[in-house]
């Protein structure tokens, strides 16, 4: 009888090690907070690009439905790759982008404007990284899709911008409206 | 013998350097030391030169500076990265079989060491 017991335990315990693996095996390394617990603070404070004021996330949001906050370096290589990206769903009219450049410098973050084109309705820069933290961001580039009107998150996209990105937003605003 | 001194006074410059930057920065250590760098896992906040970490040091140096408490900062950065970030999630509902099967083990461990025992 106590050798039933132990040898139904260990089969027992193999067997759900086994299944707790095996549901390791196909989860994503890359963990991200679900969207509904990263609540996003509108207030902090950063400076514009090309000017020295101040300004809030919140007053940055305007009238348009929906709003696109991209984080961006131009040392960052798959940033120029979505770059193309931004510049299609600038011309939609009906995002609001807004850039945020993060721990580059003032000078190689025009350039890279200049060169690439302009998406953004406005950039404010990120020098030290800490206001992409108050976003709960990961790095370069990421991209959140806001609802301008519930101030929600919407998607979120870590990593440059592609083909299957491109089409799952244009869908999102479509749907949304 | 003035070599000798000019060599000790660099040494002692540099020391009493080393330790007034580490008092500026000791509250910093030991709570990114509880954190976990999201994008180099395996490394702690404290360990990691990752850009995100960097940041993050400068970003709980400036929640200090506000007068912020530890407790604080830890709730501020789980409503952004969510419990995985720190190294000791609390019990919630998620959380309980995690602190809960290791009790439930040791129990069970005990209960067949028992019965061996008391069959001899």
């Amino acid at each position: 009888m106590v050798k039933n017991i132990k040898l139904i335990a260990v089969v027992f315990l193999v067997v759900l090690s086994f299944f707790i693996l095996l549901k390791g095996l196909n989860k994503t390394n890359n963990y991200s907070p679900n969207l509904n617990s990263s609540n996003i603070d509108f207030n902090f404070k950063a400076k514009f690009l090309y000017s020295n004021e101040e300004t809030t996330l919140y007053k940055l949001i305007n009238d348009k439905d929906f709003s696109l906050i991209n984080i961006w370096a131009s040392w960052c290589l798959p940033c120029r790759d979505e770059h193309p990206y931004l510049l299609n769903l600038n011309s939609l009219g009906k995002l609001n982008i807004i850039g945020i450049n993060y721990k580059d410098s003032e000078v190689n973050a025009k350039k890279f404007i200049k060169e690439l084109g302009n998406p953004y309705s406005k950039i404010i820069v990120d020098p030290s990284g800490v206001n992409s933290i108050e976003l709960g961001a990961y790095g370069v580039p990421e991209t959140i899709l806001i609802n301008n009107k519930s101030k929600t998150i919407l998607k979120k996209y870590i990593g440059p911008l592609d083909d299957k990105k491109l089409t799952e937003l244009k869908m999102i605003i479509k749907n949304e409206n | 013998m003035k070599i000798k001194i000019l060599v000790l006074t660099i040494f002692y410059l540099i020391g009493s350097f080393n330790i007034s930057y580490a008092a500026n920065s000791e509250k910093v250590d030991q709570i990114s030391k509880n954190l976990r760098c999201l994008i180099c896992q395996g490394q702690s906040v404290y360990d990691s030169q990752s850009d995100f970490a960097l940041s993050m040091k400068i970003l709980i140096q400036n929640k200090i500076d506000e007068g912020k408490n530890d407790e604080q900062i830890y709730d501020f950065l789980k409503s952004k990265y969510g419990d995985w970030i720190v190294y000791d999630p609390e019990i919630n509902k998620n959380t309980v079989l995690l602190w809960v099967l290791p009790l439930i083990l040791f129990v069970f461990g005990g209960i067949l060491i028992f019965r061996k025992i008391s069959i001899k």
